[in-house]
């Protein structure tokens, strides 16, 4: 019996219990001389809620228990001992037999596996009775109760209400458990990566050239070295991509806010909104398609041969256009934040409009720019798909633009996707990377956040 | 209309000049004479054009993209809102105080250097000390300033913050100065000051002030406009507006029955 | 006053104004130019994608009459469903019928360069209409990848030739192709749809609007309604200020090291994908209710309150229905981004060649977004139309979602 039948029976009889519930308070709220103390239609998510909560509860737990219980007890059936020990082929022994036992599949390709259909439909059947018992037991015990209490004095609104806020709590709190989870899942496993590779081999090596298929036992710590990386990330996100998104995006900004008239402004805008929302896989192709091969003859053409099809030019360049109505948009809140005083004031001095922009606008706006460029450098560092797809594989240690260069988010994506185990150091740099990753990110972030904040109050 | 008063050497000369926001006139027809030698205090209930009247002036409503201005206006007898008008040499020359004080946010010494530089009147940096010093000194703030001119302009109080923006005026060299309600943010010991200082820049500059304390346009200025609505409704010797105005509506204005 | 000039009125201050304003002119036409740049390559990306997706929506197919009624195949039962007919066809010879139809048709060498599967084709037109096995109806079979590529002058010297006879003959062509958006991923450009990557990605939607929607709202109610200033709700705020800018992969890092490893049946399926967006989506919409709460005015709380209503009651009845419009908006953007989001599916095996369209949000699926990226990897010229086609599939769904965004922004949203 699946997860989604046992949901849907927990909110059918949840709803009964409404119903009921609400028959039974329009009783006594008809009658004559009393004021009941909640409307009927709380009394009846009273009940409701005390039918389905429980029930949900326990269909979670359920739903994780029952397939180990199934496994164990088709594991002690006789059909089971007959089994390969290990590998490939007992699990899919053990897949096709379950694929046909559900309905999932015609038959068995494996004859050995005919054997295992009957202890797996019988497993099903067993545990299938045992969840709709217990479900049913604990709807009816749980609504009975709640069913009792329904009486004209009961507050059922304040029950009730308690309930709705803590959900909203529950709700509120999934922020700090995500914030948590990522922060213990990155530890943990960069903890084990730190038992196998010395963190500082990790973090000052210079060598990039993780094997997955090497042994897992000894692991070649001269092979970890991630510095040349850190720098190809920082070359790419925060060097090539912002030389272009800092002052395209700085001067759209300005033209927008302080020459183009109304009209134009209303067109230019959501155009600018489009490129932002154009997905990074989409700027990913571009670059790789139309970008790379453009600066690859072009270089050639000016006479360097080796230029490669793959390089940190390519990539930085079409992120930066990517960040561009990033910064703009945060150089045209900062902008927009500049009492309108200031601008009077230096236009009334006779200044022209590029120099009140350039030497009081520009200025006094300053904190909310590098904050929005702090934000952008952490967006850009941490963009994937482009790299992937335009920056290469090869971990070079350059300042040529024109090479091939990785970054982290390239090696996260490639150590996690190939055929590494996962417990060879190789797949658990992946989560050492993105723990770096994520520090420089929530650092970055946090600046930036305190800095706006101090820049606004200022203005208040 | 009154227009009685028509000095002997009028710096500026507005004639007929009506200033609408879109379709909303702000200000009807107005004619005055501004006279180089003297305080010229502009009153009259908020909302009664005056300071949109100031800001035509020096054509900050420019900077307003619904404004519109019909009329003349006459600086030394150049139209200045004719076509080939420059306004920056304009506003150079007409410089402006605003009702809050407006420091850049820069140090007290860039806040008056920054006329001087952009528009390239002190070819060297002694003479840009100097003529900072010299505006400082002028604005009366010089003494208290003169060891922290590094620090930001936003720092002072608020009343030596807008003797900052005097001095950042003054220091263009500008021919009329025009100050919008500079008083009305602040206490009032350094109301007092700005006073005493408007009082030493008379005969230097052509002074306009736009006030609604009748009490300060009768002790800064020896000319007086009353408006109302959007209209001039009286513009005379301040001696003679407040002590014995032609005008019934500026007489219930001056005696407190409405504003 | 001086009797000097003032220094306004120099001719040396004019000669300084001319050069002031020659560069407000420059600096005027380099944000023009910033703006334009943007705007041109906005453009340019648009085109080439339009104009290498316009021959995604095509495949190269070959005019083939197929004498069914001499094949001696049976006809298949009344009412039967496609797959089973499809079954029935393919175990009763007709692979092997095309073959020597085709070969009469066309040469043994074009008949070499039919496409494996192009009998489906046949099959799927019989399914349709089972009166065609009585006649000898002419079929558009799609060929190869490698003459299609012949055909478009790349690659494949020595099919050209066959290619410019087939053409002359006007038996080989190019066609719209509408089973490109109701086929799966394939093996061969030419047989490459994008039904199940389309139908994942709807998959993996549902699953983070289920959990985001709900969840963001009440988490943006509780902070702009109910929540004390204390440390608690500064963390909570912290944290959603940060996940808001936490780069996506990172997200995929906690699909695979938590929910994979709680459920790991469950690798490459929609509602892990869905689960981990929703992670992503969920500061997308906290942030944006609580500026759509926040501007819900107090004097309507107020209001309520001084009939008697409680907080809960003030709340789910005055102000979530005048915020809901703002709080959609930022939904829908939310959503849009998750919907183009690639980087923490890859983590969480999302990237399988997956032919079969998901059945079910436990099923192994991938999404739009990352078959474009693992089509982007082949080189087939056939493979970069189809890839710029789905590019194109994918910005129209993204287009309309910020249109109804901008939409409900623009008709709903009420100054107070």
């Amino acid at each position: 019996m699946s997860p989604a039948f046992l949901l849907l029976l927990a909110l059918g009889l949840g709803l009964t219990g409404w119903l009921a519930a609400r028959a039974r308070a329009w009783r006594f709220t008809g009658s004559p001389g009393t004021r009941a103390a909640a409307l009927p239609v709380y009394h009846a998510w009273y009940v409701a809620l005390w039918i389905a909560l429980p029930v949900l509860l326990f269909v979670t737990l359920w739903s994780v228990a029952a397939p180990q219980l199934v496994s164990q007890a088709v594991m002690s059936s006789p059909a089971a001992a007959a089994l390969p020990p290990f590998g490939m082929e007992r699990q899919a022994i053990l897949a096709e037999a379950h694929a046909v036992a559900t309905g999932a599949a015609h038959d068995v390709f494996h004859p050995q596996a005919r054997g295992l259909v009957a202890p797996f439909r019988r497993a099903f059947g067993q545990t299938d009775a045992i969840g709709l018992a217990v479900t049913l037991l604990i709807a009816f015990a749980a609504g009975a109760w709640a069913f009792l209490r329904v009486k004209p004095d009961f507050a059922a609104r304040t029950r009730v209400e308690r309930a709705m806020l803590a959900a909203l709590l529950l709700a509120s709190l999934v922020a700090i458990l995500t914030t948590l989870g990522i922060f213990l899942t990155l530890v943990f496993e960069t903890v084990r990566f730190f038992g196998m590779v010395n963190p500082v081999d990790f973090l000052f090596g210079l060598q990039w050239g993780p094997d997955p298929m090497s042994a897992a036992e000894h692991p070649d710590a001269s092979r970890y070295g991630a510095l040349p990386l850190f720098w190809g990330t920082i070359y790419i996100g925060a060097i090539i991509a912002m030389v272009v998104a800092i002052p395209l995006g700085l001067m759209s900004a300005i033209y927008l806010t302080q020459y183009a008239d109304q009209r134009l402004r209303k067109w230019i805008k959501p155009a600018l909104e489009i490129l932002a929302g154009v997905p990074t896989v989409v700027y990913g192709y571009f670059a790789a398609l139309t970008v790379a091969p453009t600066i690859r003859d072009a270089a050639r053409a000016a006479g360097i041969a080796n230029a490669s099809s793959e390089s940190a030019l390519a990539a930085g360049l079409v992120m930066g256009v990517m960040i561009i109505p990033f910064v703009s948009s945060m150089a045209d809140d900062s902008i927009a934040a500049v009492p309108q005083a200031m601008r009077d004031g230096s236009l009334a001095m006779g200044a022209t409009k590029n120099e009140t922009i350039r030497r009081v606008l520009v200025p006094a706006a300053l904190p909310g720019i590098v904050a929005g460029v702090m934000l952008a450098i952490s967006r850009a560092i941490g963009e994937t798909m482009i790299v992937v797809m335009a920056a290469g594989a090869a971990a070079n240690l350059t300042a040529n633009p024109l090479a091939a260069m990785t970054t982290v988010t390239f090696q996260i994506v490639a150590m996690l996707t190939g055929e590494g185990s996962f417990d060879h150091p190789a797949t658990l740099s992946a989560f050492a990377l993105g723990f770096v990753l994520f520090l420089v990110t929530l650092a970055l972030n946090f600046v930036a956040l305190r800095v706006v904040k101090r820049f606004r109050e200022a203005y208040e | 209309m009154t227009n009685a008063v028509s000095p002997p050497d009028p710096k500026m000369r507005a004639r007929e000049v009506s200033v609408f926001y879109g379709a909303k006139k702000a200000v009807d027809n107005v004619s005055v004479d501004i006279p180089s030698e003297y305080v010229t205090a502009f009153i009259g209930p908020s909302g009664c054009g005056k300071s949109t009247f100031l800001r035509a002036l020096n054509r900050m409503n420019d900077t307003i993209a619904s404004a519109r201005v019909e009329g003349c206006i006459e600086l030394d007898g150049e139209d200045i809102y004719r076509s080939n008008m420059d306004v920056v040499q304009l506003r150079a020359r007409v410089g402006m105080v605003f009702q809050k004080p407006n420091p850049f946010p820069k140090s007290i010494y860039e806040n008056v250097a920054y006329g001087p530089r952009i528009h390239g009147l002190a070819p060297a940096k002694p003479d840009l000390d100097a003529m900072v010093e010299k505006s400082l000194r002028r604005a009366g703030l010089w003494d208290e300033v003169k060891d922290r001119l590094a620090d930001s302009g936003t720092t002072l109080s608020g009343g030596q913050q807008q003797r900052l923006c005097i001095a950042r005026a003054i220091a263009v060299d500008p021919e009329v100065i025009l100050m919008d309600e500079p008083c009305s943010a602040l206490d009032p010991i350094a109301t007092a000051k700005i006073e005493e200082l408007i009082d030493e820049l008379r005969g230097r500059y052509a002074l306009v002030i736009v006030t609604h304390s009748m009490q300060q346009a009768a002790r800064v200025s020896q000319r007086t406009a009353f408006f109302h609505l959007g209209h001039l409704v009286e513009y005379g010797e301040t001696s003679q507006i407040f002590t014995n105005p032609r005008e019934e509506r500026t007489k219930d204005y001056i005696t407190g029955r409405y504003g | 006053m001086s009797n000097s000039p003032a220094p306004t009125r120099t001719p040396e201050f004019e000669g300084r104004l001319r050069k002031r304003y020659a560069s407000e002119r420059r600096f005027r036409l380099a944000g023009l130019f910033a703006v334009l740049f943007s705007l041109a390559v906005l453009v340019f990306l648009l085109v080439t994608m339009g104009l290498n997706g316009a021959g995604g929506f095509q495949r190269v197919t070959v005019q083939v009459p197929v004498a069914l009624g001499q094949s001696g195949l049976p006809t298949p039962p009344e009412g039967a469903s496609s797959a089973d007919v499809t079954r029935l066809l393919e175990s009763q010879g007709l692979p092997q019928v095309v073959h020597s139809n085709a070969e009469r048709a066309l040469g043994a060498d074009g008949a070499a360069q039919l496409s494996p599967d192009a009998w489906r084709a046949v099959a799927a037109s019989v399914s349709k209409d089972p009166a065609q096995m009585l006649a000898t109806p002419t079929f558009a079979l799609p060929v190869a990848s490698d003459l299609a590529d012949a055909m478009r002058g790349a690659g494949h010297e020595e099919l050209q030739p066959l290619a410019r006879r087939l053409a002359a003959e006007r038996k080989l062509d190019r066609q719209f192709d509408p089973g490109f958006l109701t086929r799966s991923d394939a093996t061969d450009p030419q047989q490459v749809g994008i039904w199940g990557a389309l139908k994942g990605s709807m998959l993996t939607m549902a699953v983070t609007l289920l959990l985001a929607f709900p969840t963001g709202v009440l988490a943006a109610l509780y902070l702009e309604e109910f929540a004390k200033r204390n440390r608690w709700t500064d963390l909570i705020e912290v944290s959603i200020n940060n996940l808001a800018a936490v780069p996506s992969i990172i997200f995929g890092l906690l699909g695979l090291g938590v929910f994979l490893a709680i459920f790991p049946n469950w690798r490459s399926a929609p509602l892990v994908g869905g689960m981990t967006l929703a992670l992503m989506t969920m500061p997308v919409i906290v942030i944006s209710g609580r500026n759509a709460i926040k501007a819900v005015p107090p004097s309507i709380r107020d209001g309520a309150m001084a009939l008697g209503a409680s907080p809960i009651q003030v709340v789910f009845h005055h102000v979530l229905p005048l915020a809901l419009p703002g709080i959609m908006t930022g939904t829908i953007i939310g959503m849009a981004r998750a919907l183009g989001e690639t980087a923490p599916l890859l983590m969480i095996g999302m990237r399988a060649f997956v032919a079969t369209p998901p059945g079910g949000f436990t099923d192994p699926a991938t999404v739009l977004p990352v078959q474009i990226f693992l089509w982007s990897d082949e080189i087939d010229r056939g493979f970069v139309e189809r890839t710029s086609a789905a590019i194109i599939v994918l910005l129209l769904f993204l287009l309309v979602m910020n249109g109804v965004a901008i939409y409900l922004r623009n008709r709903f949203e009420r100054r107070w």
